[in-house]
């Protein structure tokens, strides 16, 4: 059982790392426009430069 | 305002070079200036990429980004670029674009509770499956020191998220409880504070049984039902703003006498002179001090007909200027017009709803108490049976976590956003939480006449009895008039092919009519008085050839789509229709006629329709008041339900639970039958919560509950009563 030593917290970081990432979506306001984005991705607008941030 | 002179000259040609650079103007140093624009037509990738390209490509913009959802553009621009000159342009080259008013829209901008409420979803979450992954193995056989192990990490995951994820519930019962009330939260709080409480003691006396999966999922689940809710209403709301928005409230002042310039109607102030030009809405009350116009003032009355308005005369904000231009003296502006008044009617409105108890409530109040006191008697059962204090207290806090309060909190909300969304799709916008419940209890429809049950627009009564000569003159008028009754005098002759006369030196006559010369007579069409005409009782312009008798064209508001096939359904519904109206009877008694209510009263003042509601009401008659003016405000507000077309004055718009956004009326019949079967789903899913509840409490009772057993009844019900509520899309 010495494994879950290991395991336990690999699990809990994903976990942690998955919530993260959660977080940081929602700060950034993608869930604002589902509809659009599901657009946007047929738009060849920046398919060569994208645009700078 | 005057263009500020740009620091580098440079930069004015810059922005087209830019963009083909795929850069973007980066702006002229000075502050940028948010404006909204409204897209109601735009649907695919082309067009965004079309509105964003365009915009791009317009002097002074820095940045302008689509979102598809609100269908709204939202763009970064220099300080003195006007919001119309780029909706003009959008609309021109293919794309509808409307201003929008961003004061309005400050709400949806921030949407912070959205976000709050499904950062504490997204938490609740993430524990409730680490959680779960530790209890799984402890239900399939972890023991001794693992079991406590596991059952430690689980606690520090669930204490934190706890602590976060459920204020929510425990700031609403908390507030509920502090008035004395017992609202679904409280149960929910204490379910999960004991079972969280229950757990560590259980955990740090290393006993086998710990709930923390359930506190969590229990958590996890309601959240779910609450953010639900929660953007039902805000997509409700945020189309409601965006209506309001629509209006941009602007008004031309005139300055030193002369120069006329365009102000935000918030800045005027009373004394100060304001010109309305015909087609416009009075955006203030005042005293006209020069001009000659007639105004229509069916938002505010309902009277159908115009009435004259000359030097000192007394309007009100919310009138339309139909001929002349006015120059108006303010009296009252802003917060203190007569429009805005009637914001403490809505006020009151809205105190007199928040009196109604939601179903959700009222089975809360039933739930509630059965629960607590089921456990409290289990405790005190077990306690005398055993006299272990301890078993006594797993066994009632199972018995609570088991009667999981889950599927009670997802019944309402799984089932209104089922219902909303459908009735959106049809065109009408759910604004209150409860409207769903009280129209399903509808007996009685009251209807205001001009505007809600007509179009608000006369349309020309029997053209074939007027004489060609007549129409040909008539038409050659009214061609070149602005004034509604020509207009659509200019419509119906032209659709029955009728070819003007030659008329010439055609003149208008602000306020009075229009003159010309016609094979050397003088030929006029306008008001009675001004011919000498005797008036006829209804809405009416008149035509005199010189000399020869006037001739008298009259008119009949149109009536809106589908109001006949919304009555007769309501009928057939077997429910009471009342039309009642501020317009002269003769007017009032032929719609009634034409869209079949027997029942009508003409002439009423506001207090008139509000009290006539309120006593429906007191009779025990659940009303539901449709209406779009000022003067059906408080009426609107005294129904137990009210309705507003999207045409309708702000006010009436605010005070109503449901706003109607196309312009027929047939959805109506089909909206109440909706609210009955989303009505009977809630209670089904009462039901289904009640079924569940019937097998978990005796088990849980004589102490055969587990964790597992309690997490399995919460998934399935929560699992079976969100079913239940999509069953609602396909019937």
């Amino acid at each position: 059982m010495n494994v879950l030593v290991y395991l336990i917290p690999i699990s809990l970081l994903l976990g942690a790392l998955g919530l993260a990432a959660f977080f940081w979506t929602l700060k950034t306001e993608q869930y604002d426009d589902p509809d659009g984005d599901g657009q946007r991705i047929l738009s060849d607008r920046w398919d060569d430069n994208p645009p700078e941030e | 305002m005057a263009a500020p002179i740009s620091a580098c000259p440079a930069c004015d040609a810059a922005p087209l070079a830019e963009e083909q650079a795929g850069k973007g103007y980066r702006g002229n140093g000075m502050e940028a200036k948010r404006i909204m624009l409204s897209l109601p037509q735009i649907y695919c990738a082309a067009c965004i990429a079309g509105v964003e390209r365009g915009l791009a490509k317009q002097d002074g913009v820095r940045a302008a980004r689509v979102n598809l959802t609100l269908k709204r553009a939202v763009l970064d621009v220099d300080q003195d670029i006007e919001a119309q000159d780029l909706a003009d342009y959008l609309t021109g080259i293919g794309f509808e674009a409307y201003e929008l008013d961003p004061g309005q829209l400050k709400a949806t901008a921030t949407d912070k509770h959205g976000k709050d409420l499904l950062m504490r979803l997204g938490v609740s979450g993430f524990a409730m499956m680490n959680v779960m992954l530790l209890s799984v193995a402890v239900w399939s056989g972890a023991t001794d020191a693992t079991r406590d192990l596991f059952h430690w990490i689980s606690a520090g995951i669930a204490i934190p998220t706890v602590g976060f994820s459920s204020q929510v519930f425990f700031k609403s019962a908390w507030s509920a409880l502090r008035v004395r009330r017992l609202n679904m939260d409280v149960p929910i709080s204490l379910a999960i504070l004991l079972a969280l409480g229950m757990s560590i003691y259980e955990t740090m006396h290393s006993g086998a049984h710990a709930y923390f999966d359930a506190a969590l999922s229990l958590t996890f689940f309601l959240l779910a039902g609450r953010y639900l809710d929660y953007r039902t209403r805000a997509v409700a709301r945020s189309a409601a703003e965006e209506l309001a928005a629509l209006e941009v409230p602007r008004a031309l002042r005139v300055v030193d006498g002369q120069a006329d310039e365009q102000v935000p109607v918030s800045e005027l102030e009373p004394g100060q002179i304001v010109r309305v030009v015909p087609g416009s809405r009075v955006p203030v009350d005042g005293i006209v001090t020069g001009g000659e116009s007639e105004l229509d003032r069916s938002l505010l009355t309902g009277e159908s007909l115009p009435v004259a308005a000359a030097p000192d005369s007394i309007v009100s904000a919310g009138e339309v200027n139909l001929t002349g231009p006015l120059t108006v003296r303010v009296t009252a502006a802003g917060r203190d017009s007569s429009l805005h008044r009637m914001a403490d009617l809505v006020a009151i409105a809205e105190t007199a709803r928040n009196r109604y108890t939601s179903l959700a409530d009222k089975a809360a109040a039933v739930y509630a108490p059965v629960v607590h006191l089921l456990s409290f008697a289990a405790f005190l059962f077990w306690f005398w049976y055993s006299g272990d204090w301890r078993m006594s207290m797993n066994i009632a806090v199972a018995t609570l976590i088991i009667t999981c309060p889950c599927a009670l909190g997802l019944a309402v909300p799984a089932v209104t956003t089922a219902a909303s969304g459908r009735l959106f799709k049809q065109g009408m916008l759910l604004k209150s939480a409860t409207a769903m419940e009280r129209l399903a209890e509808v007996d009685h429809v009251v209807f205001d006449k001009t505007g809600t049950l007509t179009e608000g627009k006369p349309a020309l009564d029997a053209l074939a009895r007027h004489k060609d000569r007549d129409l040909q003159v008539a038409l050659a008028l009214a061609e070149g008039s602005s004034h509604p009754l020509a207009q659509s005098l200019t419509q119906a002759a032209r659709a029955a092919g009728v070819h003007p006369a030659e008329v010439s030196q055609v003149t208008e006559v602000p306020g009075k009519g229009i003159e010309g010369q016609w094979n050397g007579k003088t030929v006029r069409l306008g008001r009675a008085e001004w011919l000498g005409a005797n008036a006829v009782g209804q809405t009416a312009t008149y035509l005199s050839i010189s000399g020869a008798k006037p001739v008298a064209f009259t008119f009949t508001d149109a009536l809106r789509p589908g109001v006949e096939e919304a009555i007769t359904a309501l009928k057939a519904k077997g429910m009471g229709v009342t039309l009642i109206s501020g317009d002269v009877p003769a007017a009032v008694a032929d719609i009634a006629g034409r869209v079949g209510i027997d029942d009508w009263q003409a002439d009423t003042l506001p207090e008139d329709k509000a009290e006539f509601v309120a006593r429906l009401g007191k009779s025990g008659r659940k009303v539901l008041m449709v209406g779009d003016g000022l003067n059906d405000t408080a009426a609107l507000a005294a129904a137990h339900v009210s309705i507003s077309p999207a045409s309708a004055l702000e006010a009436a718009r605010v005070v109503s639970d449901i706003v109607l956004l196309g312009k027929s009326m047939e959805p109506l019949s089909g909206a109440i039958d909706m609210s009955k079967s989303a009505t009977r789903r809630i209670k089904e899913n009462f039901a289904i919560a009640a079924g569940y509840n019937a097998i978990a409490i005796p088990v849980a009772l004589m102490g055969f509950a587990t964790p597992l057993a309690a997490a399995l009844a919460m998934s399935t019900s929560s699992v079976t009563v969100s079913l239940n509520a999509l069953r609602l899309k396909k019937g």
